[in-house]
């Protein structure tokens, strides 16, 4: 008869990093649901075919050996989801296929697998599929076309390694014009249209060329906040510095910069900021170090968006602070219990039950009083009866 | 969810909130029988180990003390029975290797009332005095830790303390000993508590307590009244947001006071002088009857204990014969931690002894065990859930990936491994399953032993 001995601590929290992963799928749900409700069939085989193609190259990788995780934990799926959320649903599938093989094999694989990724795998693959098919990356196409789901985008299935036919055509045919292909942001940029706040937020109401309802990644987004999948202080430094970025330049010269309302919510900069940015293996862990980390990326977005040739930003702006947020971890370490500031008596913490005071003194001192309790902040949940 | 404890302004923010399992939180406190053997190792407290003053084949009763020394940070024992001393030397210890001990067969037909120690009054000694009687007595720290009790109160010349912080959050899962001496036995622990406060000149005591135990806090305010003789306002019981590990010292100054004790000082230094409900419960029906320190109360728990409960376990009963009285069979039993599950240590033995310093018995069971040796081990995804509950503010994270590379001294110098008291929150809470504290607990040795050799 033996006993088992280990080391303190003997009991495990309930957490796991497959737990972690299949809630963020869980939540990409509804996000996924409603743009294929938008755009169709072309939007499901898009993001079916993407997060395929994900999860095979990881199967690849994860046989071959030397990998972290393996093909159970979920992770695939979330890049594959997010890769297919950020692409055209007209996008050809083949170079979907591709953009997922890169993600995983560049953006994962070659790192050593989960948790070891420097650049978020998602955009490592959009990254690529962004300077390999420029043509293709740019071309929406409306939403809500009616018969989206009788028939596909014609691009979507361009047979590989063939270039996409021109959808031109294929638009006239609908009554629709060249240029209801193009995005808010595109629109604005090329054109100087900007969108109004209901198109952008939902595009029920007309055929607005938007991504996924930025809405939708809002609430998902809450959901996994609250219950702690993701750190709430990354997405609310991005917008919290787009949205100021773009308010500062917006009142120097409102006729040339859109409306910050208009820089938040258009392109994928909510769902950069709630699902890509937040991934936790390329942010900083230290939460001052989120806080800069989000600042950067929205700083970075709004400057690209405004100064470059291109429509959007997000992409590159995370990927600049990816490969910043070891350095940002490095320079903002937490303070030790004990030594910051607040160890001294003249800050405390709100919310004690006794807050120090001079009138704290000892027995020998003459006049000793016993300070008033202060009012209670931290009110316990059963207040005993007396 | 920290962004909620910030809205409910607590003052003692991370942490971590385990499933609390007091099993035993409404059982009375009982008496274990005597065992027939019981074995005192002569180190069970930090400081410095006492001789024997007893020969093998001398006849001890109960009370007696049969080890003492003069160095300052050491306590005497006491004989636990009325017997024989059969044996002194090697025997196995909670920790594994074999230690210094005092074997003694207990007399059959002893009644094994304590007849040694003499009631005195107190009620006009001086600090000094009481000083004195508690190092008599033998008391060290029986929250866990077991520090020599006349050491932590005794107060350095240049500081003064107005508040003695009385600790009863008991914050480890599991464990009810603390909560059932603050409702069975608030009375002594007032006691204590006067003593304290005469031996440290503090002219108040706040009891902390955790407010998953309100029953406690209406015990202890409605001893206050009942004592009478008490100035308004000197004693409060005093409820602070259950969380684990607020027992901590320094963590329940935070609650209480909003205070950060600065790194590397003690209490002392903001005025306080922190100890635990149950060593002061214990002075104070001690040290008016003049005994020393001879049975402590053990919380005997878990998921493999058929009678589970608070048990008074005379010091050095074999953890077996606890185990078979509590039924839990040394034969089905798979691991056996001492203390709580988050810091107790895990027995190497079923044949050590009950010490000072042990404040529970758990005893796990089967398929609790499975799930935790189950779980996958990732490495490191940079969730932060660890940063976020460390309650000393270190960067675990951080530390583990550099102890997995094994650079102790960057670990030491650049990331505060020093200021790390191995609660164990973020081994509890990382979702890869990653040993954190334990590769902590690893560096500080290798640390402390390379400190030495320079």
């Amino acid at each position: 008869m033996s006993i088992e001995i280990s080391s303190a601590p003997h009991i495990k929290g309930t957490r796991s990093v497959e737990q972690i992963m299949r809630h963020v799928v869980w939540s990409l749900l509804p996000v996924c649901a409603f743009f294929i409700f938008q755009y169709g069939l072309s939007a499901l085989l898009s993001l079916m075919v993407v997060t395929v193609s994900c999860l095979l190259t990881e199967r690849f990788f994860v046989r071959q050996g030397g990998q972290s995780g393996d093909i159970g934990d979920f992770s695939a799926i979330i890049t594959g989801l997010l890769l297919a959320l950020s692409l055209p649903p007209g996008f050809p599938l083949w170079m979907g296929a591709v953009a997922g093989i890169v993600a995983i094999a560049l953006g994962k694989a070659l790192f050593g697998g989960i948790g070891f990724n420097v650049f978020n795998p998602a955009l490592i693959g959009r990254a690529f599929v962004q300077a390999a098919f420029p043509q293709a990356i740019a071309t929406y196409t409306p939403s809500f076309m009616p018969g989206r789901f009788a028939e596909y985008i014609p691009s979507s299935l361009t047979l590989p390694l063939m270039q996409p036919v021109s959808v031109v055509e294929w638009l006239k045919d609908r009554q629709f014009d060249a240029l209801a292909g193009a995005t808010p942001l595109a629109k604005w940029k090329f054109e100087g249209v900007m969108a109004n706040a209901d198109e952008l937020l939902t595009s029920l109401s007309g055929h607005m060329a938007v991504g996924p309802s930025p809405v939708l990644i809002l609430l998902c987004g809450a959901y996994l906040a609250f219950r702690r999948f993701l750190d709430w202080r990354i997405p609310a430094a991005i917008l919290g510095s787009a949205g100021l970025t773009a308010w500062i330049l917006y009142g120097f010269d409102p006729l040339r910069f859109p409306n910050p309302f208009f820089m938040l919510f258009s392109g994928g900069l909510i769902l950069g900021a709630v699902y890509m940015a937040t991934d936790m293996a390329t942010s900083p862990v230290t939460p001052k170090g989120m806080w800069v980390y989000g600042a950067l990326i929205g700083l970075l977005t709004v400057i690209i968006r405004y100064y470059s040739g291109l429509p959007e930003g997000v992409m590159y702006a995370i990927l600049i602070a990816n490969a910043a947020a070891p350095l940002i971890e490095k320079i903002t370490q937490p303070t030790p219990f004990g030594k910051g500031v607040l160890s001294n008596l003249g800050r405390q913490k709100k919310g004690a039950s006794y807050p120090l005071h001079s009138g704290y003194i000892s027995r020998e001192d003459a006049g000793a009083v016993t300070p008033k309790k202060r009012f209670m902040f931290n009110k316990p949940k059963h207040p005993p009866k007396e | 969810m920290k962004l909620l404890s910030y809205f409910r302004g607590e003052a003692f923010q991370r942490g971590v909130h385990p499933p609390s399992c007091k099993l035993t939180a409404s059982t009375r406190i009982r008496r274990l029988p005597f065992a027939s053997k019981v074995t005192v190792p002569l180190s069970q407290h930090i400081g410095k180990t006492p001789r024997p003053i007893v020969q093998v084949g001398q006849e001890v009763v109960r009370g007696e003390p049969i080890a003492r020394s003069d160095e300052w940070l050491s306590v005497p024992h006491h004989a636990p029975v009325t017997g024989v001393v059969e044996f002194i030397g090697l025997r196995p210890g909670v920790r594994g290797p074999w230690v210094e001990s005092i074997v003694i067969r207990a007399h059959p037909g002893a009644s094994q009332e304590d007849l040694w120690g003499r009631p005195r009054d107190l009620s006009d000694a001086t600090g000094g005095d009481i000083l004195q009687a508690i190092w008599d007595a033998g008391m060290v720290g029986l929250g866990g830790a077991a520090f020599p009790t006349h050491a932590k109160l005794t107060v350095p010349k240049q500081a003064h303390v107005h508040t003695l912080v009385v600790n009863g959050c008991e914050c480890e899962p599991y464990l009810t000993c603390d909560h059932r001496v603050m409702v069975e036995q608030a009375d002594d622990l007032i006691t204590g508590i006067r003593y304290a406060m005469r031996a440290t000149g503090a002219v108040r005591a706040i009891v902390g307590i955790e407010d998953n135990k309100p029953d406690a806090a209406v015990a202890i305010r409605a001893a206050i009244v009942r004592c009478g003789r008490i100035p308004e306002g000197e004693i409060y019981a005093e409820l602070v947001p259950t969380k684990y590990p607020q027992g901590s010292e320094k963590m329940l100054v935070m609650a209480l006071f909003g205070v950060e004790i600065p790194a590397g000082d003690l209490p002392v230094s903001l005025g306080m002088v922190v100890n635990n409900v149950g060593t002061l419960a214990a002075l104070g029906k001690l040290l008016p009857a003049g005994r020393g320190l001879t049975e402590r109360i053990v919380t005997v728990t878990g998921p493999g204990v058929a009678k589970p409960g608070d048990y008074i376990v005379p010091l050095g009963t074999p953890l077996r014969f606890v185990l078979d009285y509590a039924g839990a069979p040394g034969v089905a039993t798979r691991q056996v931690i001492l203390g709580g599950p988050m810091m107790g240590q895990a027995a190497a033995s079923l044949d050590v002894p009950i010490t000072k310093g042990m404040s529970g018995v758990l005893v796990m069971q089967g398929d609790a065990l499975d799930w935790r040796g189950n779980q996958k081990t990732y490495p490191c995804i940079k969730c932060a859930e660890c940063v976020e509950s460390c309650p000393m503010g270190l960067n675990p994270a951080q530390l583990g990936m550099l102890a997995a590379k094994r650079e102790y001294d960057l670990m030491g110098s650049d990331y505060h491994l020093g200021e790390c008291f191995e609660c164990g929150c973020c081994s509890y809470v990382c979702p890869s399953n990653i040993p954190l504290v334990q590769q902590f607990r690893i560096a500080k040795q290798i640390l402390r032993e390379k400190a030495l050799s320079k």
